[in-house]
């Protein structure tokens, strides 16, 4: 019964105030939808992480007969591939694993990589150099290795690709700050529109308020129909960013959910419901914050 | 049942008290009237009694609780004790006269159950009964007191407060207003404090009367008459506006009290 009566007045509030719920539920959608944004970028970058690090390799090139390299004098001889097997050996376990790949092998993958384009045809064996493609127990210690091969006999360069993919994570990483950033700024508008929404809604109802508290209605009974009206609207909003963010995971990303590979390092729809307890509760947490905040200040009871 | 002990009041804009070291007490069944010019303190009298207003000094007692020491989250409690009836009616003109009584008690939280049999008791009592269904515009002033006195009765109040009730109605009418306020303080002992202007009920009613003017208690007789004001010859003035009387002059927008306008 007493329910009913409540979600009665919440709704003719609500109908009452049309305009303004609208707007609160806007604002809280855009707010949270960037907050959703910056929550995914950053999730994004762990699962890269967890999925590129333990795949990154350092590669350390052999020279061949025509490197320019400084400390390259012809091609590689075995002695010296054997000397740099043997050191990688000593760097156990930080080298976890050693892949060699010969002149053979590396035009094999580059013409498998590169099947469909003109490239092909300009290369031969010999052309790319042999190499040792080093799996690393830390991918961070990149330096120990190279300082180590840099400029050893033999050796052409020492390449990691770990400095590639950290470009992309400080990219992530600016993303999810500018995110945040902006969702901060929103939530901040967000906050605003509720309490002057609040007050206004109490301005429109100020009769049945004057009413309630000649009766002696307790403070909890004329506060709970705003409260709860703004966490309906925070709600929806709350609601619509995740449909939000569904989509603009779908789009940037793409369903790669029958692509095995890329489905490991990239995030999908599921993210977005891992994230959802998160922007709801925030949603909800603001509503309720605001409200009581507004409440308190603008209407004595 | 209501007790000032040398109750002093002065709003914050205002230099002179409002209420003046007022001491007096109505009894529990009591009918009386509060009589005085505009800005005498009638109005103030009542906010203190259902704790609209803190007071400056003294202290007010209800039902033998000091107000100046309930605490604020029992206000409530305190004002569900007293049924409160205005000039100006303070009916919600979106609602037909039943959801106006009920409003009062579904507001309480009180079940449906209670609710339905209430209503319809309460307005055969201040005599609407088929008149449910009308909305309040289509009510004569009369009629719309009497929803307002449904309303303040409905919850079975041991204290029911007027402040000029029959000051936007005729005399006849005004009369029946003030027969019907009599007869709830006879048939429940509800205590009936009654704020007027009114002298032609005032003698009418012979009941208590406690006088005041600026503030100050000049006669409280057991069973007394208005004392008209000295001059007849000239038409009274219109009372000056009292800033600090909130109550006292009609006030276009009674809700600004309750929510602080944009600043």
């Amino acid at each position: 019964m007493r329910l009913r009566f409540l979600l009665g007045d919440v709704w003719v509030g609500l109908r009452r105030n049309m305009s303004m719920a609208i707007s609160v539920v806007l604002v809280t959608m855009i707010s949270l939808f960037l907050l959703g944004l910056g929550l995914l970028a950053q999730r994004q970058a762990d699962v890269m992480k967890g999925y590129w690090y333990d795949r990154v390799q350092v590669s350390i090139f052999m020279c061949t007969k025509d490197s320019r390299q400084p400390n390259c004098t012809g091609a590689v001889t075995e002695d010296q591939k054997e000397n740099i097997r043997s050191q990688l050996d000593q760097l156990r376990p930080l080298v976890k694993e050693v892949f060699y790949e010969s002149e053979q092998e590396a035009y094999d993958r580059f013409v498998e990589q590169f099947k469909d384009t003109p490239l092909v045809g300009n290369i031969s064996v010999g052309d790319i150099p042999q190499s040792f493609r080093v799996a690393l127990s830390d991918p961070s210690k990149y330096d120990v290795v190279a300082s180590t091969f840099e400029g050893a006999p033999g050796v052409a360069t020492v390449q990691d690709q770990k400095k590639v993919l950290d470009k992309l994570f400080s990219i992530l990483n600016k993303f999810t700050r500018y995110a945040v950033a902006l969702a901060i700024v929103m939530v901040a508008c967000a906050v605003l529109l509720m309490a002057t929404t609040i007050r206004q809604a109490a301005f429109s109802r100020r009769r049945e308020i004057g009413i309630m508290r000649l009766v002696g209605a307790s403070n909890m009974a004329i506060r709970l129909p705003f409260i709860a009206e703004t966490i309906i609207a925070a709600i929806v909003g709350a609601g619509l960013a995740l449909g939000l963010l569904v989509a603009a995971v779908r789009a940037l990303v793409g369903d790669n959910s029958r692509n095995v590979v890329l489905n490991q390092a990239t995030i999908g729809a599921a993210d977005v419901w891992h994230i959802a307890p998160i922007l709801g509760g925030m949603a909800v947490a603001l509503a309720i914050v605001t409200s009581t905040i507004t409440l308190w200040r603008y209407l004595r009871v | 049942m209501i007790r000032f002990e040398n109750v002093t009041k002065t709003y914050a804009r205002s230099q002179r008290p409002a209420l003046d070291d007022l001491s007096l007490e109505i009894e529990r069944g009591q009918f009386a009237f509060v009589v005085g010019p505009s800005g005498s303190g009638k109005s103030t009298l009542l906010r203190l009694v259902i704790r609209e207003e803190p007071t400056t000094s003294g202290s007010v007692l209800v039902a033998g609780h000091d107000l100046a020491m309930l605490p604020p989250r029992k206000v409530p409690r305190l004002r569900r004790q007293i049924g409160t009836v205005f000039q100006d009616f303070r009916l919600l003109p979106n609602k037909n006269v039943t959801q106006n009584v009920a409003f009062a008690l579904q507001v309480l939280g009180k079940p449906n159950r209670a609710i339905r049999m209430l209503v319809p008791e309460t307005l055969e009592l201040v005599g609407l009964e088929g008149k449910g269904k009308r909305m309040p515009h289509e009510l004569s002033g009369g009629e719309q007191q009497r929803v307002a006195i449904a309303r303040a009765v409905v919850n079975k109040p041991p204290i029911l407060l007027a402040d000029e009730p029959t000051g936007n109605l005729d005399p006849t009418t005004s009369l029946d207003i003030v027969r019907l306020l009599a007869d709830i303080n006879n048939q429940y002992g509800t205590t009936v404090v009654m704020a007027t202007h009114d002298n032609v009920i005032v003698d009418e009613m012979q009941r208590r009367v406690i006088e005041l003017d600026h503030g100050v208690l000049v006669r409280d007789e057991a069973q007394g008459s208005y004392i008209p004001a000295p001059s007849f010859d000239e038409p009274a003035p219109a009372p000056e506006p009292d800033e600090g009387d909130l109550w006292a002059d009609p006030n276009p927008d009674w809700t600004e009290d309750v929510v602080r306008g944009d600043d």
